[in-house]
């Protein structure tokens, strides 16, 4: 009878390091994270000697400094007299817009194209095959820089709309103004206002927000929980006599009459756009700038976010679709409750990663001058006061940070429409 | 993901730094070439031509230097920059020297790092609108556009002047003086603001200059200049010199027409010992005895270069003013060739 010994203890040697698969792998993990180490310390000594022969120092004191330039985009109160930061802040919430615009703007056309191009249409898939390759194969920055082109070019200026012979007129019975330094639009005013709440005082983040606003805002959500409590009831009734009791009227009465209450009550009217010496003034002005940021992106994003949908939609079994037009749905119902859903899983992810795009292609927006984080901190800035190191190592955290942010909403959106496996 | 791209900008940051700290006269004879900062494109001070050669006002300093230090005028290459990109491309060594009718400020010169070598135009910033607004002065300008080029002092002294006048302005920031010309062209701003050299420059090239009127304001001081990196004080002196060099050739009347003449030798012995006759100036400066000789006959002295370019017989027509020789009752004024 044999007896099986363990193999004799070996010893470690230093070569085993690299011949022993047990810890080769380990070692070149060690080596690759010391020499990737050593890469940095030399880089970061490298700088930071070099900015000792400049005599330049890494400083965020500039930020309390007075900016002295003006924005003209700027969602909150502004002067030149304002800190650096400040301009910072405005320029960071123009990125906001044009990305948070831009992204509902993209994802509702691609959607929307995606589907039109599988459609049985022989035109409308087409024409949407052509809308796809001529955006997604064309420089985000060209789309940028031609539509702001076109909106310069064939758009009247707001001299045109002055005197008796005027060239061009405002549209919808006066209230809409189309020039080419951008789209006056009325505006919403109260008369009897309930004033604003002031945020951290006089600081460089100080900021308002309007009861106007918030007291709207309360009003509808409890039309819309109401509507909601008395659709709940409906289907219970539904479910309970087979009758379904007709509630539209009263559900869209919850939501409108309170509503239209609190308007009437807070004297709600609108601000209409007129010419004024150089300018139309009155109403909202979106400038140009934002037009033709926002459209290109949206456009340009959009040819791609259609590509994913299509391949979501491809993705989910034909067999899905037989069987949701054999149990009686439409077609639409068909694409809305059975396809759309299952597809989802498909599109997200990557849906995520145009968001991302879109977002971070806004730093493009100096093309057209419009002020963003890109242009107010990193440009403008960053070259009246020479701080480039900082304003640059600050505009990448702050746009890790907003990537970093739309990634965790995308994510927590597609784990909530991902397979539920029981 | 955070990591490499901050490791990504030092490497950037530290590569360029490690280029700018060597010492400038050395790359430049080194590369045989001077790598020097002009403008994107403005007519009279740096633009290129129809056979794509660059020339003008600023471009003549550039070709002056190159022909101190290289002995070939022609021994330049241009790098346009933007308003925004100039100091970038100056601190990271990509160019040697700016000649960009860039503002001499106290903040570009101390906290910048920058050394401005000297002022070869005298500008201060003006309004230009169109003859039909009916404007005669700045301050009808209330609830204005206003085109300006970013990055540069015009929008600060912008922002200064209508908030000292109290009046409201909508600014519409844009990169290069082209894309103002377009937007200021098709009526999207009302008026465009920059150096009233710059708006005589950018006139010129319109269909219809007779349209268009520089409003009689200058808000501001703006001496431009050429300018180098912070540190490097031998190759600031050779660009000062140079500079200083075309300013002195016109005063003592050297011309690119009677330079072979007067550089055989003269009764001024400051002009002997500027053209190499007589001292070791050159010798001083780290260059041969006949560096201003050739600076000066690259493009002429700077006089011949005003007239030549951007003076009153060419498109941009700008009268001498306050740049002409002390002499005549104008600011050039060069310290003495000793």
């Amino acid at each position: 009878m044999t007896t099986i010994t363990d193999p004799p203890k070996q010893q470690f040697r230093l070569s085993m390091l690299i011949y022993d698969t047990r810890y080769r792998s380990a070692t070149i993990q060690v080596v690759a994270l010391i020499a990737f180490m050593l890469l940095a310390a030399w880089l970061i000594d490298n700088t930071a000697r070099n900015m000792m022969l400049l005599g330049k120092t890494i400083n965020f004191g500039f930020f309390g400094e007075p900016a002295s330039y003006d924005i003209n985009q700027r969602l909150l109160d502004y002067t030149s007299r304002d800190t650096h930061l400040r301009a910072a802040l405005i320029g960071l919430l123009n990125t906001l817009v044009v990305a948070i615009l831009g992204c509902a703007t993209a994802t509702a056309v691609g959607v929307l194209v995606g589907v039109l191009r599988l459609s049985h249409n022989w035109l409308i898939a087409r024409l949407m095959t052509i809308y796809v390759e001529m955006f997604r194969n064309v420089p985000v920055l060209l789309w940028i820089v031609f539509i702001m082109a076109i909106m310069i070019e064939t758009l009247p200026a707001p001299s045109a709309f002055r005197g008796d012979n005027a060239t061009a007129s405002m549209l919808l019975g006066d209230t809409v103004a189309l020039t080419n330094r951008g789209i006056y639009i009325p505006e919403a005013l109260f008369s009897r206002s309930l004033g604003d709440i002031h945020f951290f005082g006089a600081s460089s983040l100080r900021f308002d927000v309007s009861l106007d606003l918030i007291a709207f805002l309360i009003v509808l959500g409890a039309g819309l929980w109401a509507s909601h409590r008395i659709k709940r009831r409906a289907d219970r009734m539904q479910e309970e006599t087979g009758n379904r009791p007709t509630t539209w009227y009263l559900r869209v009465g919850v939501v409108l009459v309170p509503v239209v209450i609190l308007l009437v009550a807070l004297g709600f009217h609108l601000g209409y756009p007129e010419l004024k010496g150089f300018n139309f003034s009155g109403g909202t002005h979106l400038r140009n700038s934002l037009i033709a940021l926002w459209l290109a992106l949206s456009l340009y994003t959009a040819a791609f976010i259609a590509e994913i949908v299509r391949a979501g939609i491809l993705a989910i079994s034909n067999g899905q679709t037989e069987a949701a037009a054999a149990l009686g749905l439409r077609p639409g119902r068909v694409m809305r409750l059975v396809i759309l859903p299952q597809a989802l899983r498909v599109i997200v992810p990557p849906l995520i990663s145009q968001y991302l795009n879109l977002t971070k292609n806004s730093s493009l927006a100096i093309a057209v001058g419009y002020m963003d984080i890109t242009g107010t901190l990193g440009g403008i800035t960053m070259n009246q006061t020479g701080k480039e190191l900082e304003c640059v190592l600050l505009l990448m955290l702050i746009y890790l940070i907003i990537s970093l942010s739309i990634s965790g909403v995308m994510n927590w959106y597609n784990e909530s429409v991902k397979l539920k496996e029981r | 993901m955070k990591k490499t791209v901050f490791w990504g900008v030092l490497t950037v940051a530290g590569l360029a730094a490690g280029a700018a700290a060597a010492g400038t006269m050395d790359d430049v004879k080194a590369r045989g070439k001077l790598n020097c900062g002009v403008s994107t494109g403005l007519v009279g001070f740096s633009a290129p031509d129809a056979n794509g050669e660059w020339g003008g006002f600023d471009v003549a300093v550039c070709r002056a230097v190159a022909a101190a230090v290289l002995g070939d005028p022609s021994a330049v290459e241009f790098v346009p920059t933007t308003g925004k990109t100039r100091f970038t491309a100056l601190a990271s060594g990509e160019i040697d020297v700016l000649a960009r009718n860039t503002t001499w400020t106290f903040s570009r010169d101390v906290d910048l790092k920058f050394e401005f070598v000297g002022v070869n135009y005298y500008d201060g910033q003006g309004f230009m609108v169109p003859k039909s607004l009916g404007v005669s002065s700045a301050k009808e300008l209330d609830g204005a556009t206003v085109c300006i080029q970013t990055g540069t002092t015009t929008e600060l002294n912008l922002a200064d002047f209508f908030r000292a006048n109290n009046i409201s302005y909508e600014p519409v920031p844009i990169e290069t003086n082209a894309e103002a010309q377009q937007q200021y062209l098709a009526g999207a701003c009302d008026v465009y603001t920059t150096d009233a050299s710059g708006l005589a420059a950018t006139r010129a090239t319109f269909e219809n200059p007779g349209d268009h009127v520089i409003l009689p304001e200058i808000i501001s001081k703006e001496p431009l200049g050429p300018l180098v990196r912070h540190g490097d004080s031998e190759w600031g002196d050779v660009v000062r010199w140079t500079l200083n060099a075309l300013i002195a050739a016109e005063e003592y009347g050297i011309t690119s027409a009677n330079i072979e003449e007067l550089s055989k030798g003269t009764n001024n012995p400051e002009i002997n010992r500027m053209l190499g006759t007589e001292g070791t100036l050159g010798e001083m400066l780290g260059l041969d005895k006949e560096w201003a000789k050739r600076a000066i006959s690259a493009g002429g002295n700077y006089g011949e270069i005003f007239a030549k370019t951007i003076g009153e017989n060419t498109p941009v027509g700008l009268a001498r003013g306050l740049n002409a020789q002390w002499t005549d009752g104008g600011l050039m004024y060069s310290p003495p060739f000793r």
